[in-house]
């Protein structure tokens, strides 16, 4: 049991982040709510996608002396992914809440329930 | 209902997840692109950051595509909001003195450690997006302290069209220099560990860092008219 | 060191169910700050200072300074 905790516990903390934001995102019925969910997935995932480049007892890539031991280094490949997809998660965000402002001073609500039903 | 229907989704999905993680191993091994990156990156970049150079020199296109999503975004953003009309302005009671003048002086020093973030982008970890970040959270702390100021609208656009200028200018010289490949770096490299090394990476993220910078700001700028 | 780590994800798990439940959305949004803030610390831990440095300063800071300001503008309890 502790063997299975010590090699997957990364893997357990990411999933669980992904599945909580997906449930957030199809209950809810106010629309911030659902925007909080959206953002919850998204570091759910990308903690997914760093977690796949670790060597067990490995070091950051950074040569801070000219010698250093190569064949331990972690993968520097996914970080440079999750880099542009956390500033780009960020972005989206943006743009989501200025669109939820703007139904706001339309429809006078944020209820998705009473959106749906007043239809123009 | 609709919850059961969801609890219901999730079970599935977890199931599927399960099912696929006994195949991915945990801390066994690299991609060969990784260590291919890891070996020969020292001397063909000339950095010491190895995730700078990926990022910059060796998928420098994929950079310029997300400094353009960044851009649209904040075009989007002020297209949406600025169809408003405006309805009487709420007076704004100035802020005490001590609140005043503490954030004032606050707010040079936090430019400070934002910039050499930027410039050591590729000794330190580090790099463009971490500089800006912290440069737009200094004019939110001038946004929040002192009510009332607001940033310079010329000062930002030039910065901003300044730092993605460089970008796409360095990419096109050094096509016109190199002869086959965009964003070759074609400055010289200098010495491992030094500031002035690894050719164009350091003025490259100095650009990013600017643009960035400037971006974030303006996009809370713009929430945050008082409308 | 794995008991750190456990007590960590731990923590994250109940601050996102803890941003499920609430019905006062700033307190929704600040748990779901505290979710960001512990991410940037595992990613420390999977030796990535990169990510690290990005995640807090993007994720945890403007992330929740958007949100807030949103939030001023519309309503600010869930119905």
């Amino acid at each position: 049991m502790i063997n299975f905790l010590q090699n997957h516990i990364f893997y357990i903390g990411a999933f669980g982040l992904i599945l909580i934001g997906l449930f957030i995102m199809i209950s809810k019925r106010n629309l911030i709510k659902v925007i909080i969910g959206l953002s919850i997935l998204e570091t759910g995932v990308n903690l997914f996608i760093v977690s796949l480049g670790y060597l067990h007892k490995g070091t950051a890539p950074i040569f801070s002396k000219s010698g250093l031991d190569v064949q331990k280094m972690v993968d520097p490949v996914p970080q440079a992914l999750v880099l542009t997809a956390i500033v780009i998660g960020l972005a989206v965000l943006a743009l989501a809440l200025s669109l939820t402002i703007r139904l706001y001073n339309h429809f006078g609500t944020l209820n998705l329930q009473k959106i749906k039903e007043q239809k123009w | 209902m609709r919850k059961f229907i969801g609890i219901i989704l999730l079970f599935i999905i977890a199931w599927g997840i399960c099912i696929t993680l006994k195949e991915i191993p945990f801390g066994k091994q690299t991609t060969k692109i990784g260590k291919y990156y890891i070996e020969k990156g020292e001397e063909q970049t000339g950095a010491s950051n190895i995730v700078t150079s990926v990022v910059v020199n060796y998928r420098g296109f994929d950079t310029l595509g997300e400094v353009t999503v960044l851009f649209l975004a904040a075009i989007g953003l002020g297209a949406v909001l600025a169809t408003f009309q405006r309805k009487e302005k709420i007076k704004v009671e100035p802020s005490s003195l001590i609140l005043n003048t503490g954030c004032r002086f606050l707010f040079p020093l936090i430019l400070l450690f934002g910039s050499y973030i930027f410039i050591h982008g590729h000794l330190t970890p580090g790099g463009g997006f971490q500089g800006g970040a912290v440069i737009a959270s200094a004019f939110v702390l001038v946004y929040l302290g002192c009510r009332g100021k607001r940033i310079n609208e010329t000062g930002s656009k030039i910065a901003e069209s300044l730092g993605g200028l460089t970008f796409v200018i360095l990419g096109l010289v050094g096509l016109a220099v190199g002869g086959q490949y965009f964003l070759l770096n074609f400055l010289p490299k200098g010495e491992l560990n030094t500031l002035f090394s690894a050719g164009i990476i350091p003025i490259i993220y100095i650009a990013i860092g600017f643009k960035v910078g400037a971006e974030l700001s303006g996009i809370i700028d713009q929430l945050m008219e008082e409308s | 060191m794995i008991i750190i780590i456990g007590l960590l994800v731990l923590l994250m798990f109940v601050a996102a169910i803890a941003a499920l439940i609430f019905k006062d959305l700033i307190s929704a949004v600040i748990a779901a700050c505290i979710v960001s803030l512990i991410a940037a610390i595992l990613f420390y831990f999977l030796h990535a200072p990169d990510v690290a440095m990005a995640e807090a300063s993007i994720g945890a800071a403007l992330v929740t300074t958007v949100f807030i300001i949103a939030i001023k503008r519309t309503k600010r309890y869930e119905e």
